[in-house]
């Protein structure tokens, strides 16, 4: 079974997932970052494939995706970093990654290489519900990749539903009107969203991303949804880390209150 | 009836489509289904069409330039865009979008710009219009385009410099695409170029086609024939070669030549020729030919001419290329500053540089001297006049 479906039905609320982008902020990160996540407690691994030119990031992502790059980084050579991460860990791990790198590899050649590299599912923010499902969503399908759709604030009802029916692994709840980022507080409106989408009662399990920065707003996403998914509070703590291991083990107490 | 048109879904062939991240996605809708209803409305079109003629200036002259016709030995005509107000052909389309934006009900305006054409012309219909305006501009742009720069500021917007990547037109776009994101109630996106997800390609070149609906006219006035035997326009995203062969696309008897960037070669790494040297890729929301290296990262171009410096194009040109509708070349930096000066002493005006990119090409191709040849003079060159007098080494 693909260990995301596995993870939700093993576990049932306050689900962390965390991104990281790869080559950041050594080019030799990647692995240490992934056995420090999995041993600290993270239930799911969102691998970033860095982008020349990821719109729906802000500053943070940005920063870390262009040093990333001038590291050398490559989804060629991430792959082959990755051969052996099997053996490390179980944890499901999401390949999330802009539209043109992945094209570029070739779309077969990416869903098979990531499949034999026990990759679950991706996250790739400009390839449309409607774009996938025409053109892409048998090579997912044949490989068992998942791939994580958004919802947003925006989203209207009905699309919501038409991307619940569509989605698969989880519904990537994007918290607010924004690009990544992170927030100290999420406001009402947030919170009647979230609880919204819970009245929904999608067929989907529901993890809120961007802006989640701290137990305050991990404690609010979880309150109506599943989980939640950090990434740019994450990667400033990496920025500046002695230590990955101990860094992560601090920051992941932090966040969920777990000792 | 138009054989090289968009599908529903805003693909020409291969190229296009709308590949954006679901939080622009009922913008995105928004615009899919109300561009066309609204550009075709009476209301629309007349308020359009009297904003063009008093306060832009339409028509442009088309006029035979005698001397470089000499010269060259054919006949060459100019399309004078550079005469509209504020500068360039981008006021037809931040006219035409401003009105769009509107109907919408929106508040708020943002941009990107490259040259600051676009950047000025935006700002100008949201005074115009009394609508808040935020232009969002590379940091090198905002220095090598100081006069357009100073004039968005007189005009009220805010001119908010991109301090990412190689800081130029590319980088620009990504930021008003976040802003995007980030505002999506009462924000639009008056985009400068036939770029961008769908609908803004067809968007653009039907608000840009309005050169080639006067050069119809015009030309059969002068000569009797509604159509040349070739028009000539320079390219970076390519709205002005977009307007200019838009009524002649499904006439194949009209020959249709676009010039890309060269930049300081196409066999140097500082070069912005996208169909030279680009692969088909996804960028800005749309597919189409992109410059990318072999892991699919978009690189960095470059031109002298700060509104051809982008590694996209339209997918309307990717389609045309592909088609073999349109021949493409590439000109370099020093060969469009020699045009520059070349029709500023021969005819007494001075061309945008993203122009003489266009001009330049007639040291480059002979046409037959019974020949009808037009070009699109698409904005003038007072932006210029720093970079251009520099490289000729007129000033000290």
């Amino acid at each position: 079974m693909n260990r995301i479906d596995k993870l939700f039905q093993t576990k049932s609320g306050r689900i962390l997932s965390v991104y990281f982008t790869a080559g950041y902020p050594e080019i030799n990160s990647t692995i240490p970052i992934i056995r420090a996540l999995s041993d600290n407690g993270a239930d799911m691994i969102e691998i970033g494939v860095p982008f020349s030119d990821p719109v729906a990031d802000g500053p943070v992502i940005q920063h870390s995706s262009s040093a990333a790059l001038k590291n050398g980084i490559s989804l060629k050579k991430l792959l082959n970093r990755l051969k052996d991460i099997r053996e490390i860990t179980d944890v499901p791990l999401l390949m999330m990654s802009y539209l043109n790198p992945v094209l570029h590899y070739g779309m077969e050649k990416f869903c098979r290489d990531i499949h034999e590299t026990g990759i679950d599912g991706t996250i790739i923010p400009d390839m449309p519900l409607e774009i996938y499902t025409k053109n892409y969503k048998h090579i997912f399908r044949g490989y068992g990749i998942k791939n994580i759709f958004l919802v947003t604030p925006q989203t209207a009802e009905e699309r919501i539903r038409f991307i619940d029916v569509e989605g698969e692994g989880f519904l990537y709840v994007v918290s607010s009107q924004s690009t990544t980022g992170t927030k100290q507080v999420f406001p009402k409106k947030q919170m009647d969203y979230f609880k919204h989408l819970k009245d929904m009662q999608l067929k989907n399990r529901l993890l809120a991303g961007f802006g989640i920065s701290n137990r305050v707003t991990f404690n609010q996403a979880c309150r109506y949804l599943d989980g939640a998914i950090v990434g740019s509070a994450f990667i400033k703590v990496l920025e500046n880390a002695p230590d990955i291991h101990t860094a992560t083990h601090v920051f992941i107490r932090d966040l969920t209150g777990r000792s | 009836m138009n054989a090289i048109t968009v599908d529903k879904e805003g693909f020409y062939g291969e190229f296009g489509g709308a590949y954006i991240p679901e939080m622009l996605y009922p913008n995105i809708r928004e615009l899919q289904d109300n561009y066309l209803g609204i550009l075709e409305s009476p209301t629309f079109r007349h308020e359009l069409q009297s904003l063009l003629k008093d306060y832009a200036g339409r028509p442009t002259p088309l006029y035979f330039a005698e001397r470089l016709s000499e010269y060259y030995k054919t006949n060459i005509y100019l399309k004078r865009e550079d005469l509209t107000h504020t500068g360039a052909h981008k006021i037809n389309n931040a006219l035409g979008q401003i009105l769009l934006a509107r109907q919408l009900g929106k508040k708020r305006i943002i941009a990107e710009t490259g040259a600051g054409q676009h950047g000025v012309a935006t700002a100008t219909v949201c005074a115009r219009m009394g609508m808040e305006c935020t232009v969002y501009m590379g940091a090198l742009d905002v220095v090598r385009q100081r006069p357009n720069v100073e004039r968005m500021k007189l005009l009220g917007a805010s001119v908010i410099p991109v301090e990412q990547g190689n800081h130029t037109l590319k980088d620009a776009v990504n930021e008003a695409l976040r802003d995007w994101i980030s505002h999506p109630e009462d924000t639009y996106y008056l985009i400068g170029s036939v770029v961008g997800p769908h609908p803004y390609p067809d968007l653009v070149a039907r608000l840009q086609s309005v050169i080639s609906e006067e050069l119809q006219w015009q030309l059969r006035e002068k000569t009797g024939r509604d159509a040349p035997d070739t028009i000539i326009a320079c390219v970076g995203g390519g709205s002005n070669a977009a307007g200019i062969f838009y009524h002649y696309l499904n006439r194949p008897e009209v020959r249709l030549i676009a010039v890309e960037a060269g930049g300081k070669g196409i066999d140097t790494k500082e070069t912005a020729a996208t169909i030279a040297l680009g692969q088909t890729g996804i960028l800005h929301g749309s597919k189409t030919y992109v410059m990318q290296d072999d892991d699919g990262q978009i690189t960095e171009p470059y031109s002298i001419s700060a509104g051809l410096d982008y590694p996209g194009i339209g997918p309307l040109l990717s389609h045309l290329f592909r088609q073999h509708r349109a021949e493409f070349y590439a000109m370099n930096d020093d060969e469009a500053l020699e045009a520059a000066h070349f029709l500023a002493r021969q005819e007494g005006i001075i061309p945008a540089l993203e122009s003489a990119h266009a001009l330049a090409l007639l040291n480059k191709i002979n046409f037959p001297e019974d020949h009808q040849v037009v070009i699109n003079l698409s904005g003038r060159g007072d932006k210029d006049l720093e970079v251009i007098l520099r490289n000729k080494g007129i000033t000290e």
